[in-house]
C-alpha cells in the first residue's frame, strides 16, 4: 500500500509540474490574484490541463497495450511499435485522409484502428509460420513487418505529396494538444479498464490454447479481445499525438523486474508507471530546450531504445 | 561449399553471370544517360555523369561493405546497415556539428571534415563491433535485434541533438543530414572516390583470407589466418565504405542485404572472387537502372529508396523465416 502511495504521489507531482511549466506564465499566485477569466486561467484550462491529461492517458494506455500484447503473444519484447500495429494504424490514417478527408476524427480513428487490427492479425499469422519460436525472432519479424508497412505508407504519402504531413503526424508530439483535441484518448482509457477487468483471462491465455480451453475459457475470444484493445489504444494515440515508440515495451518489463509477473497486480503499476514515465519525458522535452520543444517521440526513442538494448543484453538472459 | 569444377572449355556459371551482368549494367548506364536527353550535351554530360558516378560509387560501396561484413560475421543475414552502422555514421556527423558551430565548420574544408568523420567512424564502428561480437556467444537473432535497436538508438540520439541545435544552424545543416538519391552530395564525390579506391586496394590485399574467414573463427584460426589483424583491417575497410555511401545518399537499410542475397542465389558459388563482382554489378544495376526507370519512365524522383526498403524488408522476413524453419 505504501508503494502505491509513493507511485501516485510521484504521478501527481509530475502532473502539477506539467501544469505550471511553459512559455506562458501560469502560477498559483497569478491564478489567485487574476481570477478565473484571466489569461493564465484560460491557458491552464485550454492548454495545460488537456495536455497533461493527454500525456497521462496516452502513457498509461500504451503501457497497458504493451502488457496485453506481451501476455497474448507470450513474449516479453512485443508491443504495438515492434509488431507493425503502429505502422498499420498510420497507414490507415493516411488512407482515410486521402479518400475521405472530411470525415470526423472519430471515424478516421476507427479506420486507423481497423487497419491496426488487420496489421496485428497479419503479424500473428506470420508467427504461426514459424514452428520453433525463438523468443527473439518474434520482435525481429514484427519490426521488419512494421518497416515493410511503413514503406508502403511512405510510398503513398510520396505519390500524393503528403510526405511532409506524414512526418508531422507520425512524430509523436503533444505540443498541439488543446481542449477538444485529445478526448479520443479516453477511448484508450476505456480499453485500459477493460484490460484490467480481463487481466486474469489474458494471464490464462498466455498459457497457450490447449490449457486455456481446458480451463474453460474461449481462447480465440480472449485473444481477439486483446487485439481489439491494443488496436484501439494504438489508433487513438497515433491519431491524437503520433508514434510513441517502445513505451509499451519498457514499462511492463521494468515493472515486472520490480514486482514480478502477476498481471492482476501489475496492471495498476504498469498504468501508473506508464503515465509517469511519459509525463516525465514530456516535461524533459519541454524544459531542456525552452522556449522550444523537443518532440516526445525523440525523447522516448532515446530512452526507450537504450533500455531495450539493456533488457536484451541483460544477464542472466531470459526473454519469456 | 565446393562444387565439382567443370574442366571443359565451356565457361563456368559464375563467369557467365558476371559477363551477363556487366552487359546489363552497361545498358542501364546507357539508358540513364541517353533516355530523354534532348538538351545539349555540354549540360547533360556533367549533370547526368556525376549522378551516374555517384550511384555507381554507392552501389559499389554498399555491395563490398556488405559482402565483407557477412564474411567477418560468417553469416548471410547481418549487414552493416542492419547492425546500425549507417545510423552510427549519421550520429557521428551530428555530434561533430553539435560540438562545433556551423561557422567553425564552414571555415574548414568539407573534404577534411569528411575525412575526420571517416576516421572517427572507423574507430567507433570497431568498438561497436567488438562490443557486439567479441563478448560471449550470442545468438544470431539477439545480434540482429540488438543491431536494429542500436540503429534506432543512434537515430533518436542524432534526432535529439539536431533538435538541440540552434534552429538557424539546423536549417543550414539540414541539407547535409538528409542526403538522398535525389539530393546526392556532389561536393564529396572526389574524396569519396579516393576513399573507395584506398579501401579497395586494402581489400585486395585481404582477398586471399576472405574465403577462409567464411568458415568461421575457429576454422580460420586453425588454418593460419592472422584472425584479429585481418578482422580489424576488414572492419576499417567496411567503415570507410559505409561512411562513403551514407554521406552520399543517406542510410538505406536493406539494400546491401538485397543485392548480396541475390548475388549468392545467382552465383551458385560462395567464392569471393565471384560474389564480390556479382554483388557490385547488381548494386550498380539496381541503383542506376532503377533510378533510370523511375526517373525517366515514371517521373518518380525519390521513390527508389522506398521501393528498395519495401522489397528488402520482405526478403529479410523470408530469409529469417526460412532460417527459422530449417
Amino acid at each position: 500500500m505504501r508503494f502505491y502511495f509513493v507511485g501516485i504521489a510521484t504521478l501527481i507531482g509530475l502532473a502539477l509540474t506539467s501544469l505550471f511549466i511553459g512559455v506562458s506564465d501560469v502560477s498559483i499566485a497569478s491564478l489567485l490574484t487574476l481570477g478565473p477569466d484571466s489569461r493564465p486561467a484560460q491557458v491552464l484550462v485550454i492548454s495545460r490541463i488537456p495536455r497533461t491529461l493527454a500525456v497521462m492517458l496516452a502513457g498509461a494506455s500504451m503501457a497497458i497495450a504493451g502488457l496485453v500484447m506481451q501476455m497474448v503473444v507470450r513474449n516479453r519484447f512485443v508491443e504495438p511499435s515492434t509488431i507493425g500495429t503502429v505502422e498499420s494504424a498510420s497507414l490507415g490514417f493516411l488512407v482515410v485522409t486521402l479518400l475521405a478527408p472530411n470525415w470526423p476524427i472519430t471515424a478516421k480513428m476507427l479506420v486507423a484502428a481497423a487497419f491496426a487490427l488487420a496489421g496485428t492479425a497479419l503479424f500473428l499469422r506470420i508467427l504461426k509460420l514459424v514452428p520453433l519460436r525463438d523468443p527473439l525472432l518474434v520482435p525481429l519479424i514484427g519490426i521488419m513487418l512494421g518497416g515493410v508497412i511503413g514503406a508502403v505508407t511512405t510510398f503513398f504519402a510520396y505519390r500524393f505529396d503528403l510526405l511532409a504531413s506524414l512526418l508531422a503526424w507520425t512524430m509523436g508530439d503533444f505540443s498541439g494538444i488543446l481542449q477538444g483535441r485529445y478526448e479520443l484518448l479516453w477511448i484508450g482509457f476505456i480499453g485500459m479498464l477493460l484490460a484490467w477487468f480481463a487481466a486474469d483471462r489474458f494471464t490464462v491465455a498466455g498459457l497457450g490454447q490447449n490449457l486455456t480451453t481446458s480451463l474453460g475459457l474461449n481462447y480465440n475470444a480472449v485473444v481477439n479481445l486483446g487485439l481489439v484493445i491494443v488496436s484501439m489504444v494504438t489508433a487513438c494515440v497515433v491519431v491524437t499525438a503520433g508514434i510513441v515508440p517502445f513505451l509499451g515495451l519498457i514499462v511492463p518489463n521494468v515493472v515486472s523486474l520490480l514486482i514480478g509477473d502477476n498481471m492482476r497486480r501489475a496492471v495498476p503499476w504498469v498504468a501508473i508507471s506508464g503515465a509517469a514515465s511519459l509525463l516525465a519525458c514530456d516535461i524533459f522535452g519541454r524544459v531542456i530546450r525552452a522556449p522550444y520543444e523537443i518532440p516526445i517521440s525523440i525523447v522516448v526513442g532515446v530512452i526507450g531504445s537504450g533500455v531495450f538494448i539493456y533488457l536484451l543484453l541483460r544477464k542472466p538472459y531470459d526473454a519469456r | 561449399m565446393t562444387r565439382a569444377e567443370p574442366s571443359s572449355k565451356v565457361m563456368q556459371r559464375p563467369t557467365r553471370v558476371i559477363l551477363g551482368l556487366t552487359a546489363v549494367a552497361l545498358i542501364a548506364i546507357a539508358c540513364f544517360m541517353l533516355i530523354g536527353a534532348s538538351a545539349n550535351w555540354g549540360f547533360i554530360l556533367p549533370f547526368r555523369g556525376t549522378k551516374v558516378l555517384a550511384l555507381m560509387l554507392v552501389g559499389y560501396a554498399v555491395a563490398v561493405s556488405t559482402v565483407l561484413f557477412q564474411t567477418v560475421t560468417a553469416n548471410r543475414i547481418l549487414t552493416p546497415a542492419i547492425m546500425g552502422f549507417d545510423s552510427l555514421y549519421i550520429l557521428i556527423q551530428t555530434t561533430i556539428v553539435f560540438f562545433f558551430t556551423s561557422q567553425a565548420l564552414a571555415s574548414i574544408d568539407p573534404r577534411l571534415q569528411f575525412l575526420i568523420e571517416v576516421v572517427v567512424m572507423a574507430t567507433f564502428s570497431g568498438i561497436l563491433f567488438q562490443w557486439l561480437f567479441m563478448s560471449g556467444n550470442r545468438s544470431l537473432h539477439l545480434l540482429v535485434l540488438v543491431g536494429i535497436v542500436c540503429g534506432v538508438f543512434f537515430r533518436s540520439l542524432s534526432g535529439l541533438m539536431q533538435r538541440m541545435l540552434d534552429p538557424n544552424e539546423y536549417l543550414v545543416l539540414q541539407d547535409t543530414f538528409f542526403a538522398s538519391f535525389n539530393t546526392i552530395d556532389h561536393s564529396l564525390l572526389g574524396i569519396s572516390a579516393a576513399i573507395v579506391g584506398v579501401a579497395s586496394l586494402a581489400g585486395l590485399k585481404l582477398m586471399p583470407y576472405l574465403d577462409v574467414l567464411t568458415l568461421g573463427r575457429p576454422a580460420a584460426i586453425s588454418l593460419g589466418v592472422p584472425y584479429k589483424a585481418t578482422v580489424s583491417a576488414i572492419l576499417v575497410v567496411v567503415a570507410m565504405l559505409v561512411s562513403v555511401s551514407t554521406a552520399l545518399v543517406g542510410p538505406i537499410t536493406f539494400f546491401g542485404l538485397l543485392i548480396v542475397s541475390l548475388a549468392h542465389a545467382m552465383a551458385g558459388s560462395s567464392k569471393h572472387r565471384y560474389i564480390l563482382p556479382i554483388s557490385i554489378l547488381l548494386g550498380i544495376i539496381c541503383l542506376v537502372g532503377g533510378q533510370a526507370i523511375l526517373e525517366r519512365l515514371f517521373d518518380f524522383n525519390t521513390a527508389l529508396s522506398i521501393i528498395i526498403e519495401f522489397i528488402g524488408g520482405v526478403v529479410f522476413i523470408i530469409l529469417v523465416l526460412r532460417g527459422a524453419m530449417r
